[in-house]
């Protein structure tokens, strides 16, 4: 297929991480692409016909190949496109960083959000536990300008996606400092690097829009 | 580092399906490990001291590097020992198998064990669930001998651990025919392959022992919330 003809189109939302850190990898390698919004929670007819199995995006189109699940799609995006590799290249480093990526959309994501919301052994608790997690990012980063080293790579997309620009407007709307300067000036120092970054700065959701929708979701979490 | 130097070790349990799947790529490209078994679910100070965050098998120590999660452990074996590839070379072929890997562990995991136990719903309800999870991956392996083709794969691996030797002994013992031959003969094929593969005879859990096991976790998960 000659360049002219491929086709890569993006189903995502404004407000997910998963998404955003879709468009991150395509518009870091300079992938031409056309962004279809879903308007979450109604879901357009084009949704269920490419994920009938998980209703859920993001959705990449590529040509005729549909593509699930923010992780594969990255890694998949990272194969295709060569430019500006976004995974080590080492077995193990790379092993590290699906790891790394993992526990973020996992345990930080669990304890950060829902158990932070519900708080059922109490607040105080459940902030200790999700500064617990975020330590482990906070050793992980030190030393080095991103996640990806020197310049931005796969764990810097998802962290960056999830964390300062996710769940810090969740945090914020509840009134939780979940990551002081003087707890994690490595984070800290990594965000602002992050937001620095041309292809991060275009999926930033804006941030009052955001801070609004998660405090609304928290509210239906809690009444749940 | 000279060949002799290398030192390969996974930390296991025997009836977790995490823990078999790495052994059988381990088989598979004839890589010499040391196997430690964990008597979980008390954890070895092995076990802590490697798994800080996790504190959950599998571990695989190679040389002086830690993994874990199966997934990613089975990832850096295809990387590390290049013979037998058990991951298509083709990218859109790769991300299906990781999809479908995901699927088995993520979607059908769930429902397939606790919610059985549990019948909130009624057990008939939490059947037809399963089964209509594990009908995508009959239309995956309709026309092929393993979902990896011709040999084994990563989904083989992932799916062969997880369903007939682990969630199907759980099954027997609550004397439910999940996957009956008239509705799910290409699954049944597949298991048959696979019990023939001689690795994978090896990291099958023993059945007797197996479901005796499974009698116990499923009498506490009943007793318990």
């Amino acid at each position: 297929m000659t360049e002219k003809e491929e086709s890569v189109k993006l189903l995502g939302f404004w407000a997910s991480p998963f998404s955003r850190r879709v468009e991150m990898a395509l518009k870091l390698k300079g992938v031409p692409y056309e962004y279809l919004e879903e308007d979450l929670p109604n879901k357009t007819p084009l949704l269920l016909e490419l994920n009938p199995l998980h209703k859920k995006v993001p959705v990449l189109v590529h040509n005729d190949k549909i593509l699930l699940e923010s992780h594969l799609i990255l890694e998949y995006i990272d194969q295709i496109w060569k430019k500006n590799p976004i995974l080590p290249q080492d077995p193990y480093e790379k092993a590290m960083a699906r790891f790394w990526a993992k526990f973020i959309d996992e345990q930080i994501l669990t304890l950060g959000f829902r158990s932070l919301v519900k708080a059922e052994k109490g607040r105080e608790v459940a902030i200790e536990e999700t500064r617990e997690m975020l330590m482990f990012l906070e050793k992980e980063v030190t030393g080095k300008d991103f996640f990806g080293g020197k310049t931005i790579g796969f764990l810097d997309m998802i962290a960056g996606s999830m964390i300062p620009f996710c769940l810090a407007r969740l945090w914020e709307g509840m009134g939780i400092d979940m990551i002081p300067g003087e707890k994690f000036p490595e984070l800290n120092r990594w965000i602002k690097t992050l937001e620095e970054v041309e292809a991060v700065r275009g999926c930033i959701p804006p941030r009052d829009k955001q801070i609004e929708r998660m405090t609304k979701i928290a509210e239906t979490i809690r009444s749940a | 580092m000279a060949k002799k130097e290398e030192s390969v070790k996974l930390l296991g349990f025997w009836i977790s399906p995490f823990s078999r799947r790495v052994e059988m790529a381990l088989k598979l490209k004839g890589v010499p490990y040391e196997y430690l078994e964990e008597d979980l679910p008390k954890k070895s100070t092995l076990l802590l001291e490697l798994n800080p965050v996790h504190k959950k098998v599998p571990v695989l120590v190679h040389n002086d590097k830690l993994l874990s999660e199966s997934h990613v452990i089975l990832e850096y074996i295809d990387q590390t020992w290049n013979n037998n590839p058990i991951l298509p070379h083709d990218p859109y072929e790769k991300a299906m198998v990781r999809f479908w890997a995901k699927f088995v562990d993520e979607q059908i995991l769930p429902v397939g064990f606790m919610p059985l136990v549990k019948a909130e719903k009624g057990i008939d309800v939490a059947i037809e669930e399963i089964r209509e999870m594990l009908m995508f991956l009959e239309k995956e392996v309709t026309g092929k001998d393993f979902f990896g083709g011709k040999t084994i794969g990563f989904l083989d691996m992932v799916a062969g651990s997880m369903i007939p030797f682990c969630l199907a002994r759980a099954w027997e013992c609550m004397g439910i025919d999940m996957t009956p031959e008239d509705t799910f003969p290409e699954l049944n094929r597949w298991i048959k392959n696979l019990n023939e593969v001689e690795i994978v005879r090896e990291c099958i859990p023993p059945k007797e022992k197996h479901i005796e096991r499974m009698k116990k976790i499923i009498e506490r998960a009943k007793s318990t919330f």
